[in-house]
């Protein structure tokens, strides 16, 4: 039943209407002659509290609300991927082609598009039950997506009707009985509301990594397959770039992405380069593994709030159909700050900074969506949905309430230091204060497909920097002649790990990404060299002369051998480092 | 016929409440008519019922309660727009104040334009040519960007800003560009030196100025960059121009929507600035840009000044989480004598991996970037060491770096506000400064270009 009210107040994104006594919370309405989308947020009486997704600019007392008597939900089936929406699911591309470059008030566009054919293919038939997350049947939504069309939640039955062949979206692919008698056609799409998390059977402990090929995180703080991260990092520390990587070479099957209150210019960039990079696992385009959500910093701001609702619901779909998926937000900063805005305009009591009380249960819920699960459906497959959360805080300082109601949260801290960044040292991420709470969980998962002594070489890696860091302040107050040779190679040797190793060039196409076997030999091949010298340094070598060895520049180079045959270069590298420590050792003995 | 209300309630700094109106709409533009005929504007702010409360954009000396008549015009602020703009001179609510010819307008834009799709932009990715090393070299400026200058009272921002308007030019085309600059709270001198600075170079014919000074009000430095803005989304969106925008202040902006903020009563965020500057301030910067079905762009340098030098107060801040990079001034680079004083190392412009290399600047562009910044980088780290414990406890390497950041201030960065270097200068200049150091340090840069482009001493 639509109910209709009159609004009585206008203040920024927020509306209030009387007259909706009939009217559920969280429904969605349409404000005024222009429809203008919007969610009730609070009910006092018959008055609503209304945040209306788009600008409100013209809407006036008198002016009509009705109610759609839904909450908002987002259309999940084929035609996701590859997709561009905005906070509330619609689709941007199609809004440019009929709407013109600028984006208009109302407008009305389904998410999926209801023209195109899909081909369906089922093994079902008359008389099969089904039950909550088992399978009807496939479709192939791109050439490496093969998406299940999934009994949704809360629903089970028998099969009276189900066909293979091609549809739209919306036509009917079959018929299902419930054990109450009635029968209900069965769609390729179904909706969800963005509010409620969608149920599985059981959530596993993370064991398995999700590789990045980025040195830093992989070999320091690695996150697993289900497991939540966030990386705070002041503006120009390079929070975007990280991400922009971890969506494009993570080894996941799916990848939501959410510009939430960022730069326009940054959505483009991905929407542009995406098609273009081929996935090394599939050989295809990544942007066919991917759903954009842009909601920039100019859009609207109470869409801001919807959008990360809209790209996890998305992400626990795949997730329900046993994929892998990753959900990257940025920032969370700007969605947070959407919510003090709508609080503030509710004239709520302000928590900590002008935010409201309720913004670390917010986030707890939000990332708690994430983790790896036993899916719903007799299959019992395994899906994972790990969450990655980018915070901006103000100034850097990771006092504030976002970065620490997150890090309360979430169980990996990739920090970036603008120091660093300054120095050009990419990625950012500050060896001394990030840390990683999956590391002892993944260990036997690297220990078992990369190296045995994986755990070790990590440990030894961060010991080194570790030191480093106190050596550095001796060196401050006195200068390094003061050090012991041993403690001089140890500063030469963290120098080689920063910047022969951690250091990553993300925008090279070799060394942006480096397998995990490189990433292991890598580090060995800069241990050979701290172990070489240590022995040659004993032997009476100078040093001085150990750390301008010519060699190092090959060390410093080694990061950026094709993977095809860095195996053969990474040996003559050692034998150089070999032959030319024995040359000093022998220079010094004379 | 539009109504009039005598109905004002209240009137307390910028705000004004006014009772028992009818189908005022949210943000729709008022005028009020005082007593002596004067007519000045305001805007809506919130509807209540039947009472609206709105934002006066002039002082409110001379209002009263009784006489003072108010009248709803049915829209919300707008520009009158129209291609003879150029070269004209306007207040800070978009009214010629030059004393020429009366303007025909092509129609009127809402200043607060709409969003741009994020589907329908084109990255931007060609190089402006700007003659500044520290920019050009190091943080370039592509078309469509937005790239503030981040600056603090007494240095010589205006002097680097008008530098970039004179010189900037995209490599090998010639096409139709303009100017927009608004003033923004500023001093009158300020103003004037950005005008006579155009006169100079002829550029004033293809300007449309836009004054708001520090004499003007305060509440109307809420709407002066709109219109400025909303000017150029017309010559480059409309007209298919090529549009640099410059905005100074920011910080004068900010400090008035604060008024109106705390006027409100408003949750203050950080600082007493509103919890909204972020949105804001975006809802302005992201006018920049490049959009499909339009030949032209946007490109904005908005000035801005920080309190106390302090880049983590909430303007600079939250500015560089939306811009594409910042170029930094510093005071202690002013004091050396170094001009344009730029602060490099915090110093980043985030589009120009796209906008350099082969076929648009030069192939060795991002290897040498790198090679300078971290090369700079150790040096300032090994001058530091060095004030401490003298040049003895550094290693000889590292005595070599310290040599490498002098000269680069000296050379690179120091060129002054009207030396105009061609991009192949700046690269040329960057591999001879690096020649101080040996050969074998050049890890950032690729073999094959240390090869061809190394200069040996």
């Amino acid at each position: 039943m639509a109910v209709e009210g009159k609004i009585v107040k206008v203040s920024g994104p927020l509306v209030i209407a009387e007259g909706m006594k009939e009217a559920n919370m969280f429904d969605v309405v349409r404000v005024g002659r222009e429809r203008l989308i919007g969610e009730i947020i609070e009910m006092h009486g018959d008055r609503a509290s209304i945040q209306v997704y788009e600008e409100t600019a013209g809407l006036g007392r008198g002016d009509t609300v009705v109610s759609t008597g839904a909450p908002l939900s987002v259309e999940l089936g084929p035609g996701l991927l590859q997709n561009i929406y905005d906070g509330i699911q619609r689709p941007l591309e199609v809004i440019r082609d009929r709407h013109g470059s600028n984006l208009p008030r109302g407008v009305d566009e389904p998410a999926l598009d209801r023209n195109k054919i899909w081909h369906f293919e089922t093994t079902l038939k008359f008389g099969d039950k089904v039950n909550p997350g088992d399978v009807y049947g496939t479709v192939q939504e791109t050439e490496v997506v093969s998406h299940k069309i999934i009994v949704p939640p809360r629903v089970s039955g028998t099969i009276i009707e189900i066909k293979s062949g091609d549809y739209h979206i919306d036509d009917r692919i079959g018929k299902i009985k419930y054990p109450d008698g009635t029968i209900t056609d069965i769609t390729l799409m179904q909706k969800w509301p963005v509010r409620v998390a969608r149920p599985y059977a059981v959530k596993l402990a993370p064991e398995d990594p999700m590789i990045t090929g980025i040195r830093s995180i992989d070999t320091l703080f690695p996150i697993s397959k289900g497991g939540t991260a966030c990386i705070p990092g002041p503006f120009g520390s390079g929070k975007t770039v990280v991400q922009h990587q971890l969506a494009k070479w993570s080894n996941v099957d799916i990848v939501i992405y959410i510009g939430c209150g960022e730069r326009g210019n940054e959505m483009t960039d991905v929407l542009r380069e995406f098609p273009e990079l081929t996935d090394p696992k599939t050989g295809k385009s990544l942007m066919q593994r991917t759903v954009l959500i842009a909601n920039t910093s100019d859009m609207p701001v109470a869409a801001r709030e919807a959008s990360v609702y809209t790209g996890i619901t998305i992400a626990e779909y795949f997730r329900d159909m046993g994929y892998s998926v990753a959900i990257i937000a940025d920032s969370t900063s700007r969605w947070a700050e959407a919510l003090r805005e709508m609080s503030g305009r509710l004239e709520e009591m302000p928590g900590e900074e002008g935010y409201p009380a309720y913004l670390t249960s917010r986030l707890a819920q939000f990332y708690e969506r994430a983790g790896k699960v036993v899916c719903l459906g007799s299959d019992k497959r395994i899906g994972a949905l790990s969450a990655i959360g980018a915070v901006s805080p103000q100034g850097g300082d990771i006092s504030e309430p976002v970065s620490q109601a997150t890090l309360r949260i979430v169980k990996v801290f990739w920090g970036l230091d603008s120091s660093l960044a300054y120095k050009r040292h990419f990625p950012a991420i500050n060896w001394l204060n990030s840390y990683s709470l999956y590391r002892d969980r993944l260990a036997p998962w690297f220990v078992g497909n990369v190296s045995r002594d994986w755990n070790d070489k990590a440990t030894l890696c961060m010991k080194i920097l570790q030191k480093e860091s106190e050596l550095d302040e001796i060196v401050k107050l006195v200068g390094v002649d003061a050090l012991s040779s041993e403690d001089r190679l140890t500063l030469e040797v963290a120098r080689s790990l920063r910047e022969d190793y951690l250091q990553q060039d993300m925008f090279d196409l070799v060394d942006g990404y480096t397998q995990l076997d490189k990433q292991s030999d890598l580090l060995d091949l800069i241990f050979f060299f701290k172990d070489k010298a240590e022995a040659a340094i004993a032997a009476g070598a100078d040093i001085q002369a150990v750390s301008e060895l010519p060699v190092r520049e090959k060390i410093g180079r080694a990061k950026s051998v094709v993977y095809e045959n860095y195996k053969a270069e990474f040996e003559k590298i050692k034998k150089e480092i070999v032959s030319q420590l024995d040359a000093l050792v022998a220079e010094a003995k004379e | 016929m539009m109504r009039e209300y005598r109905t004002i309630e209240e009137v307390a700094g910028p705000l004004m409440l006014v009772r028992q109106v009818e189908g005022v709409k949210y943000d729709e533009l008022g005028e009020i008519e005082l007593d002596n005929g004067e007519v000045r504007r305001c805007r809506v702010l919130e509807v209540n019922g039947r009472n609206v409360l709105v934002q006066l954009f002039d002082n409110a000396a001379g209002l009263n309660l009784s006489t003072s008549k108010v009248r709803f015009v049915g829209h919300g602020v707008e520009l009158p727009v129209s291609p003879n703009m150029l070269g004209r001179v306007f207040n800070g609510m978009g009214e010629p104040i030059d004393g020429g010819v009366k303007l025909i307008p092509e129609k009127s834009l809402n200043i607060n334009g709409t969003p741009i799709n994020p589907a329908a932009r084109y990255y931007p990715s060609e190089f402006i040519q700007t003659g500044v090393s520290t920019i050009d070299g190091l943080n370039t400026l592509v078309r469509g960007q937005k790239l503030p200058i981040f600056s603090g009272s007494g240095l010589p921002h205006a002097n680097l800003a008008a530098q970039i308007a004179r010189q900037a030019k995209v490599l090998g085309t010639n096409e139709k560009f303009a100017v927009v600059f608004a003033a923004v709270g500023i001093t009158f001198e300020e103003a004037d030196f950005f005008i006579s600075d155009f006169k100079k170079t002829g550029a004033i014919d293809r300007t449309v100025l836009f004054i708001n000074l520090a004499s003007d009000s305060a509440i109307e430095r809420i709407a002066t960059p709109r219109m400025a803005l909303t000017a150029a989304e017309y010559l480059a969106f409309d007209l298919n121009m090529h549009v640099l925008v410059i905005i100074t202040d920011i910080t004068n902006y900010a400090e008035a929507l604060r008024e109106v903020s705390a006027a409100r009563k408003e949750v203050p965020g950080r600082r007493g600035y509103p919890g909204y500057l972020y949105t804001d301030l975006a809802t302005m910067y992201e006018r920049a840009g490049r959009k499909m079905g339009s030949e032209g762009s946007i490109t904005m340098i908005p000035i801005l000044t920080m309190p106390e030098d302090d880049k983590t107060h909430p303007i600079p801040d939250l500015t560089g989480y939306i811009t594409e990079g910042q170029i930094i001034l510093s005071r202690d680079m002013y004091r050396k004598g170094y001009l344009p004083p730029v602060d490099v190392l915090p110093s980043l412009s985030r589009l120009k991996d796209k906008g350099i290399g082969k076929g648009r600047t030069r192939e060795d562009h991002s290897g040498v970037m790198n090679q300078l910044f971290s090369s700079y980088a150790r040096g300032k780290d090994a001058k530091e060491l060095m004030v401490v414990l003298g040049e003895a406890a550094l290693t000889p390497i590292d005595r070599l770096y310290a040599k490498f950041a002098d000269a680069f201030e000296e050379r690179y960065i120091n060129q002054g506000f009207y030396e105009n270097r061609t991009i192949e200068q700046t690269l040329d200049l960057g591999w001879e400064l690096l020649s101080i150091l040996p050969r074998s340090e050049m890890k950032r840069i690729k073999p094959e270009f240390v090869e061809k482009y190394w200069k040996a001493k």
